[in-house]
């Protein structure tokens, strides 16, 4: 075991790190920190570690959610009546597909694509940050899928003419393994008429690329070998197992049509978000300063302890946000302050509990008995919100809870929140005291 | 101290802030936000200060109906519709564009110069709502679910167990009750950050309710007397852990409803009752309730051995 001292040492450096990767990248110039005026030049440096094979590059920057950062979380429904029940997952991941290639037409930052089935209804939730223009992102996200086969005009004609045959003709597509080189390859399998349109076009163009578009955008390059009969063909090359399964995918997104629809919209402008940041960090600032001065003026030098404590809480858990990362929305921000409020609940049981003892016992004793004691109602009462939190943050991604939305942002928080007031609250203001009491015994000495 | 001596008073300020709700809730009902209702909401931020009346009378024009204008901040307005369609949002910018520039019939020019800045958009269609309600009602029933197993596991006594829970839902009860006097008197919405807040009540109640039953537990160790005196006790010792903890609590949501911007106004307003049922109910709900049973029984046993 380590003395107190030593790990009052580990809490320091855990709380520089910490403070090191909570620090803004730069700080920007317009911020006034009184007369300090260097800190307007500092730099923050990410971590990049290369070494041999260990690659390690971190960004540490906080990731704000579209309520704050701007941009727009649309959620479109999927009309699968069409579609065979078997065929609706590769139906829905086809569409997702299209979906995601459409966004990244916008060349946004990081957009995030995910389905959601609930009581037989199958939803596309979009999120785009920083988009300008949503409704024309809506218009072209909202597109059914077209599958289009080629030819390669030569001679007077050059460029790519359009044929007949579309995603209409064909039934579906999928991976399969070469037999003989055991490689992966796409296998398609068209309908009777799309066989008889599919016959005509190799058979003109034996030798030749035939490509295959998808919302006008080129996925496939095949070169024909033979004239194929009978509605099924093979497009190899030299795939991954990956390639070969997304343009599995993109085939299918063609051949299996759903049509979507907007059924929810949700907004932000940036100058919204970016107002909502500021008010956040101004009311947590001074909730925090009262939190911070009712500390001591209740519990005085102990008070200075669990502040301390406070401040390193606040420290590790916004380096957790980056670390992880979490991405910050409004109520996950009201999440971290309410955490932050009851952040101090366990020095409170405490200091209390020590006020007991301290009649009974000397201090280094009674210190000890009164953090024995307070922990079985701390982890007790923490447990049941940990509960309520793990429901609302839904992990598990289970489909009859909320997958998406403000109040998973709040959970996330508020669990983080408590996770880490445990530590700090228990383990580093229990040491702070330990090293701070004998302090104080040594001196009466 | 005998906290215990005004039981009834206890019960009687409880049982009133209880009808109360029952009775705003079937009077007035609760007022139901977009995410569970459907419909649409725009906020706009002009060069100017405008009359909401006119901006209402102009949507109107238009062919719209049920819309709601709220101030935000400096000259931002909050429009609430019913759910829109795409080309629907035009028509209400050109009609915003029309009072702001005073012209009769606005172009596509008039419309741009009068600077109108799209804060936020949103739009919930009429079948995203009952799935959320759903949803939320599974949320509430497994987390009251798992809480109630737990401490019902952790004091091995079905008393206790039933005590805090019957606090938890005195607290979430008369939160709904209050939300519908809000939703009634100043346009509180029962909306997702109502949820949220309501389940994080939830729990906060049963957490500061541990706190107390821990440390009747523990006296009761040591100490062979009536649970009555235990209870008394126990309130004395933890009395002031349970304010100071509210208070720092208290101090953060304050900040927050009164800073935080209009977004999470109501939400931190609603954590914020949340929290002070929660500290009330520990000691003047959940202890009174775990006696007045503990009574109950010793008595019906006393009756049996005559």
């Amino acid at each position: 075991m380590f003395s107190p001292t030593k790990k009052l040492v580990l809490i320091l450096i855990l709380t520089i790190i910490a403070a090191y990767i909570s620090l803004p990248s730069k700080i920007p110039i317009n911020v006034h920190y009184g007369p300090l005026n260097i800190e307007k030049t500092l730099r923050r440096n990410d971590l990049s570690i290369h070494r041999g094979k260990i690659q390690i590059d971190k960004k540490f920057d906080l990731v704000l959610g579209l309520d704050l950062e701007g941009g727009s979380h649309l959620v479109f429904e999927a009309d699968t009546s069409q579609v065979d029940g078997e065929k609706k997952k590769i139906a829905l991941d086809g569409v997702r597909n299209a979906i995601e290639r459409r966004v990244n037409l916008f060349g946004v930052s990081e957009p995030n694509v995910q389905t959601s089935s609930f009581e037989g209804k199958d939803r596309i939730i979009v999120e785009l940050p920083g988009i300008k223009d949503t409704q024309q992102a809506i218009d072209l996200i909202g597109q059914t899928a077209q599958l289009m086969f080629a030819e390669v005009g030569e001679g007077e004609e050059p460029g790519v003419i359009p044929t007949d045959l579309t995603g209409a003709d064909l039934k579906n597509a999928e991976v399969v393994f070469d037999q003989t080189t055991g490689k992966p390859v796409v296998s398609l399998n068209f309908t009777d008429e799309g066989a008889r349109k599919f016959e005509t076009l190799t058979e003109k163009n034996i030798g030749k690329v035939l490509p295959i578009f998808l919302d006008f955008q080129p996925i496939s390059t095949p070169v024909v070998q033979e004239k194929i009969s009978g509605g099924s063909a093979q497009i190899s090359g030299d795939f991954s197992l990956e390639a070969a399964k997304t343009l599995a995918i993109q085939l299918n997104a063609g051949a299996l049509p759903v049509p979507v629809q907007l059924v929810e919209q949700r907004s932000v402008g940036a100058t919204l978000g970016a107002e909502s940041v500021s008010k956040s960090i101004q009311a947590g600032l001074i909730g925090l300063g009262m939190v911070l001065l009712f500390m001591i003026s209740v519990y005085g030098r102990l008070g200075l302890i669990a502040d301390l404590a406070l401040i390193i809480f606040g420290l590790i858990t916004l380096a957790l946000y980056k670390l992880i990362p979490v991405v910050l929305t409004l109520p996950g921000i009201a999440g971290f302050l309410l955490s932050v409020g009851m952040a101090v609940d366990s020095n409170i049981l405490i200091f209390e509990r020590f006020k007991e003892e301290r009649v009974k016992r000397q201090n280094a004793d009674a210190l000890e008995v009164s953090f024995g004691r307070a922990w079985d109602s701390i982890r007790d009462a923490n447990i049941s919100t940990l509960v309520t939190a793990f429901i609302l943050a839904n992990p598990l991604d289970w489909n009859f809870l909320h997958t998406s939305g403000p109040v998973r942002g709040f959970a996330i928080t508020l669990a983080l929140g408590i996770l880490i007031s445990l530590f700090t609250g228990v383990y580093v203001s229990r040491n702070l005291l330990r090293v701070f009491i004998k302090e104080n015994k040594q001196q009466r000495t | 101290m005998d906290w215990l001596h005004y039981k009834k008073i206890y019960f009687l300020l409880s049982g009133i802030a209880i009808a109360v709700g029952i009775f705003s809730l079937l009077t007035w009902g609760l007022k139901l936000g977009v995410d569970f209702r459907g419909g649409s909401i725009l906020e706009y931020k002009f060069e100017k200060e405008i009359s909401t009346e006119k901006l209402i009378e102009e949507i109107k024009n238009e062919g719209f109906d049920n819309v709601v204008i709220q101030t935000t901040g400096a000259n931002t307005y909050l429009i609430k519709l019913p759910p829109l369609q795409k080309e629907d949002k035009e028509k209400i910018a050109s009609a915003t564009a029309k009072l702001i520039s005073s012209t009769e019939e606005p172009d596509q020019a008039t419309v741009s110069a009068a600077n109108i800045e799209e804060l936020r958009f949103e739009t919930v269609g009429p079948s995203v709502g009952p799935e959320l309600v759903k949803k939320t009602v599974y949320a509430i029933l497994i987390s009251s679910g798992m809480i109630l197993l737990w401490v019902a596991f952790q004091f091995k006594n079905i008393k206790f167990g039933v005590s805090a829970i019957l606090a938890m839902f005195h607290d979430t009860f008369i939160l709904i009750g209050f939300f519908s006097l809000l939703g009634h008197f100043f346009g509180a919405e029962v909306d997702f950050l109502f949820v949220t807040a309501l389940l994080t009540t939830l729990s906060f109640s049963v957490h500061d309710t541990i706190v107390v039953f821990d440390r009747i537990r523990e006296i009761k160790k040591q100490r062979n007397e009536e649970l009555k005196d235990i209870a008394n006790r126990a309130l004395t010792e933890t009395m002031v852990r349970s304010l100071n903890n509210s208070f720092t609590i208290i101090f953060m949501l304050i900040a927050l409803l009164l800073l935080g911007g209009s977004t999470i106004k109501w939400f931190a307003g609603a954590l914020l009752i949340g929290t002070i049922l929660g500290t009330y109910s520990s000691p003047f709900v959940a202890v009174p309730l775990l006696v007045s049973w503990d009574n109950l029984v010793v008595r019906i046993k006393s009756f049996r051995r005559k």
